[in-house]
């Protein structure tokens, strides 16, 4: 909300200059969220009337003008504004006055004497309008200055609102809140009311008290609607950060800021009573102010006379009944709509009102009558007319209730952490208008009608606390009891992960968790994906059912900026439709492109392969310790990955994820220009790991047996590893594959694998024939399972 | 003949010690000693002295040649010596050239100002929880204490799925799923990603925010600034001015938003503000069945990615999510 100081100093006695006032609004929480200064540069500024403009002989933009500026001489200028004509009033900087950065001299332009300068707004700091002269009413007395006539300076405040604080959308609230912040009284006058010199009304029904349980109305005659408006009340409008339009919609507008009641002003002569209030009905339509068209369901507040809807309720008036120029009767409306009956309404639509905003948030039940008498006394004092009696119809059981709310001395203490004195307290509630009695325990408070936000005890300590100064509770340690959680140690942290892979040269990304609904259908990878109903743009549109999609899209992003080698991983989630609702799945993820190390002089250079990748992902295992042994490669993988390079990885019967080259199709589709490696990994599956047990080191020497065998070369190398552990049992320790061969000597279809056994036993020395025996159990089983046979 | 010899080993003691190389130093040792050495040859002649002269003579020629062995022997050392410095002194390489395997790469700094967070609080005796990042209305708003259709609810731009789940827009729904089911007193925090639909300079779809809360018998808002002056002096390893100032959310009260007064270069202090806070309110511990009678506490919500950009000094929060590997090294 915007606000002139000027304006609210006029209505509390602020004992602090503007920065101080500024922090303590702050710090009662009203943020400052901006300050800007008004005409503080307006020395030699003044009122002057064009008596006339003619065009310069050598110049076809610019005029010259005789002006008056009200010391019995008229002055030339020179001026190129497009709106300079005679009878116009605009400021004038006098020959020495600074305007900006520049300093008023005579000159000759184009060879014409110019003595002075007619301004802009924008040249002025008063607004941003630069296509022409500010334009200044025709009541404005020539000479005077232009600071005095505009009421500057002032500073124009900026203040963050939260929404429980609707009680401070209007002057009048905002001047309570800071008496009560600096502990003086306001000066606000009593509304007088106008007495009606006609008995004229206009019939009102409701028929939704619930909704609307308070509706003043009244009937003015023979208003001027071309009246000016005044140039007091124009200026308070501007700075609160409306535009005047005329003296009819003025004045509400002027009431609703000053008082915080929004109104509204039907034209009296295109409505047909009685006036009623009620629900829209189902597919009712309504042609609003803003000339747009809309359709309405049976939750809307909407005024009605005998034809239509003719407003919505709280949010804007109808433009078939709107006052215009030749409006010369108007039935004034000054409702009380409660909160739950306009909130989200106008938001449904598109909209956002001065009044909805107020509404919607709460406004004080007790001001519609002031209101209407307020803006009566405008009226007739600006726009002439006749007031016809105040005809309010109200519901009571409906209005909302203020009860008393219980403090208690030991429980604003226990809460604030701190003790505030008695007559503080007393103080402070007092001064936020609430009706406030004591007991032995603590206090009883009724929050004025103004307050929505005051209904349970902790209200009022917030109260206490914002007003005694938050900055007055003291700072301390919680004394309460830690009881730390047990940590548990068969999980590997994801953090271990993280510190793994980005030692092996992966730096760590994040990417939205919705993309594109094309990509993921790129991959294959739009099956039980979930959409968002209001997603930002298309490519950020649906929930990501892999990191892969994004990540790779990041590798490529970075491949075009010149990095030809690119690691990158991610911990995060995928989110899938399931049948009890949707499903989260943490995953880590990594991508891999360009060479297999980086650059280096003293070794030779070559693109990564499916086992650079492997060993990538073989070092998360180890994190597992002896645990690793239970994850394991499998051939056979989703088609996004390349058939024959690629590996699902398992742990016992438990998919983990996947690893491998891109689908060369995947790649093509998706224009990378190079192999692109990725794997992709569940955090819960591959996280778990025994605690260690430590076992008795064996006090024998171990044996190395070296063997190579000849075999099929489908047969995998796993399955061999299986067939030797499981045929020498607990005497092999270890089991090396220094070599892996296939050639010509062999034949096709054949390879030859050289391992080295290292055997070892808990009780003994092994002796030769013991080592022989075991070589031998494992080449029978593998003559056995796989037709291998020992290379001569 | 003793003068002859005499001579003779002077002069081979003289060419040892100036023997330069091993060679040098044999032919010598040979010259003396060898087969037809002038020391072996007077050995030969030895058999023809009388035999009374025979043994004195023997002494004399076996101090000579063990004075010349003895120095052959020291010679060879010095010789050995240099030719180890000489060979030592070629053996070298450019201790200057890149290291091999020298790739390392790093962790993200929403990571990094994450992990900070989570370990100050782990030391404050806070659990870590985690939370669904698609919500459902009761948790993210309801339980909070947002009326259907609040004003407060505009503050939030949410995600919603057509089912009318939401993307959480904070983890506070995380503290409700904490309280649920535990008896205080509880500490807990939890840390994630969260989602406005909202994105300039300074806002982004999706961000990460760390919540925590504190519930038990004595907790109150003193203890709340206690809490929270000292995790920011153990992030920032800096003492702040800090301030709490009167702020709105549904599901605390009081409530207050905390600024910290950031030194800029120009010696200015400027108020940024950090995070929001306050008291739980007693209608969100009722939801979680907690009574508010006999428990109280606080709770608080801070912008990871806000207190990230602040101690590593990045000023686009969209970087953060580009993943430009050239922004991304920088945070090593």
């Amino acid at each position: 909300m915007k606000f002139s100081e000027n304006w609210l100093r006029e209505l509390v006695e602020i004992p602090v200059g503007r920065s101080d006032f500024a922090h303590r609004l702050t710090m009662s929480g009203l943020e400052v969220e901006g300050i800007d200064m008004l005409g503080a540069a307006l020395d030699g500024i003044v009122v002057a009337e064009i008596l006339a403009a003619e065009k310069h002989p050598d110049a076809d933009k610019l005029k010259v003008c005789r002006v008056d500026i009200g010391t019995g001489e008229t002055l030339q200028i020179v001026c190129g504004a497009p709106n300079a004509r005679a009878g116009l009033k605009a400021p004038l900087a006098v020959v020495g006055t600074r305007v900006g950065e520049i300093t008023i001299k005579a000159a000759k332009l184009r060879g014409v004497e110019s003595n002075g300068m007619l301004c802009s707004g924008r040249e002025l700091g008063l607004d941003n309008d630069f296509d022409g002269l500010l334009e200044l009413p025709a009541s404005a007395p020539v000479g005077e200055s232009l600071a005095k006539f505009l009421l500057l300076p002032d500073a124009l405040f900026e203040i963050g609102l939260t929404p429980n604080r609707s009680d401070c959308l209007g002057m009048h609230g905002l001047a309570r809140e800071v008496a009560a912040e600096f502990g003086v009284p306001v000066r606000i006058a009593e509304v007088a009311a106008v007495p009606a010199v006609h008995q004229d009304t206009l019939a009102v029904r409701i028929e939704v008290p619930a909704d609307c349980p308070r509706y003043c109305g009244r009937l003015l005659r023979g208003l001027d609607a071309s009246a000016a408006t005044p140039q007091w009340m124009a200026e308070r409008l501007r700075r609160s950060g409306m535009r005047p339009v005329s003296i009819l919609v003025d004045v509400t507008n002027y009431v609703m800021i000053e008082m915080g009641q929004p109104m509204h002003a039907f034209d009296a002569g295109s409505v047909t009573a009685p006036i009623v209030v009620r629900r829209a009905r189902k597919g009712e339509t309504l042609k609003l102010l803003d000339e747009r068209t809309v359709e309405l369901s049976e939750d809307f507040v909407v005024i009605a006379d005998q034809a239509k809807a003719i407003a919505l309720g709280g949010v804007m008036g109808g433009f078939d009944t709107r006052v215009t120029d030749s409006t010369t009767d108007v039935f004034l409306e000054v409702a009380h709509f409660a909160p739950s009956s306009i909130s989200g309404r106008a938001r449904r639509l598109g909209l956002h009102t001065d009044g909805s905003h107020r509404f919607e948030r709460g406004v004080d039940p007790e001001l519609p009558r002031k209101a209407v008498e307020r803006a009566t006394a405008l009226l007739l004092e600006f726009a002439g007319g006749q007031a016809g009696p105040v005809d309010e119809t109200c519901s009571t059981n409906h209005l909302p209730v203020r009860t008393p709310v219980g403090l208690r001395r030991e429980r604003l203490h226990r809460i604030l952490g701190v003790e505030v004195p008695d007559d503080q307290v007393g103080r402070i509630l007092e001064s936020l208008g609430m009706r406030v009695s004591t007991s032995a325990g603590g206090w009883s408070a009724t929050p004025p009608s103004a307050r929505f936000d005051i209904a349970i005890e902790e209200d009022l300590i917030e109260e206490i606390a914002r007003i005694h100064g938050y900055d007055r509770i003291p700072v301390q340690a919680p004394r309460g009891e830690i009881t730390p959680a047990a940590i548990p140690e068969d999980r590997i942290a994801l953090r271990s992960f993280r510190e793994q892979l980005a030692a092996r040269g992966y730096s760590e990304a994040i990417s939205y968790a919705f993309v594109a609904a094309d990509l993921l259908k790129t991959w294959g990878l739009q099956e039980s994906s979930i959409a968002l109903a209001n997603p930002l743009s298309a490519e950020l549109a649906v929930m990501r059912t892999s990191l892969l999609p994004g990540l790779v899209a990041a590798l490529d992003a970075n491949r075009k900026r010149q990095q030809s080698r690119v690691r990158l991983f991610e911990s995060g989630r995928s989110y899938h439709a399931g049948n009890d609702g949707p499903v989260e799945i943490e995953l880590l993820s990594g991508v891999a492109v360009g060479d297999a190390g980086v650059e280096q002089w003293g070794e030779p250079g070559r693109a990564i392969d499916f086992f650079d990748l492997k060993g990538d992902v073989e070092s998360l295992f180890r994190l597992a310790g002896s645990d690793a042994s239970t994850l394991r490669f499998a051939a056979g993988a989703p088609d996004w990955l390349h058939p024959g390079r690629s590996a699902t990885i398992w742990r016992g019967e438990t998919r983990v994820g996947f690893a491998g080259a891109l689908n060369p199709r995947l790649q093509k589709a998706l224009d990378l220009d190079a192999d692109v490696y990725v794997f992709e990994l569940e955090l819960a599956t591959l996280a778990g790991r025994q605690v260690p047990v430590a076992s008795q080191l064996s006090r024998f020497p171990s044996v190395r047996r070296d063997i190579a065998i000849v075999l099929a070369d489908e047969i995998p190398y796993t399955d061999v590893e299986a067939s030797i552990r499981g045929a020498v049992g607990e005497r092999l320790v270890d089991l090396v594959l220094f070599d892996r061969y296939t050639g010509p000597h062999l034949g096709n279809g054949v390879k030859s694998l050289a391992m080295g056994l290292i055997l070892q036993d808990r009780s003994r020395t092994l002796t030769d024939q013991d080592a022989d025996q075991c070589v031998d159990l494992a080449v029978t089983a593998l003559a056995t399972g796989y037709n291998a046979k020992l290379r001569g | 003949m003793t003068d002859t010899l005499n001579g003779r080993i002077e002069a081979a003691l003289v060419s040892i010690a100036a023997a330069s190389t091993l060679e040098a130093l044999d032919a010598e040792r040979v010259a003396v000693v060898g087969k037809s050495g002038f020391v072996t040859e007077q050995l030969k002649q030895l058999g023809k002295l009388p035999a009374d002269e025979r043994k004195v003579a023997g002494e004399r020629i076996n101090i000579a040649k063990n004075a010349v062995l003895e120095a052959i022997s020291a010679r060879r050392a010095v010789l050995d010596e240099a030719a180890f410095v000489a060979r030592l002194a070629s053996d070298r390489v450019d201790v200057t050239l890149p290291g091999r395997s020298s790739d390392r790469a790093n962790l993200h700094p929403v990571t990094r100002a994450m992990e900070r967070i989570c370990d100050i609080f782990a030391r404050l005796g806070y659990d870590r929880l985690d939370g669904p990042e698609i919500e459902d209305d009761w948790h993210n708003f309801e339980a909070l204490n947002f009326a259907p259709d609040h004003p407060a609810r505009t503050m939030h731009d949410t995600f919603w799925f057509p089912d009318g789940r939401l993307l959480r827009t904070h983890t506070s729904p995380v503290q409700i799923r904490g309280m649920c089911g535990r008896t205080p007193p509880i500490r807990l925090i939890a840390p994630g990603k969260v989602y406005r639909s909202d994105s300039d300079q300074t806002h982004s779809p999706m961000f990460h925010q760390v919540e925590g809360l504190l519930i038990d018998e004595t907790s109150s808002f003193a203890d709340l600034k206690g809490t929270l002056a000292a995790f920011v002096r153990s992030f920032f390893e800096r003492d702040f001015e800090m301030r709490l100032r009167p702020s709105f959310f549904p599901f605390t009260e009081p409530s207050a938003e905390m600024d910290i007064g950031w030194s800029t270069e120009n010696g200015e202090t400027r108020w940024l503000e950090v995070l929001g806070c306050g008291m739980v309110h007693p209608n969100v511990l009722r939801n979680c069945g907690i009574d508010p009678e006999r428990y109280s506490g606080f709770a608080f919500g801070l912008g990871v990615d806000r207190f990230a950009m602040l101690r590593y000094g990045a000023d686009d929060l969209r970087a953060f999510f580009e993943n430009d590997l050239r922004f991304l090294r920088q945070f090593a």
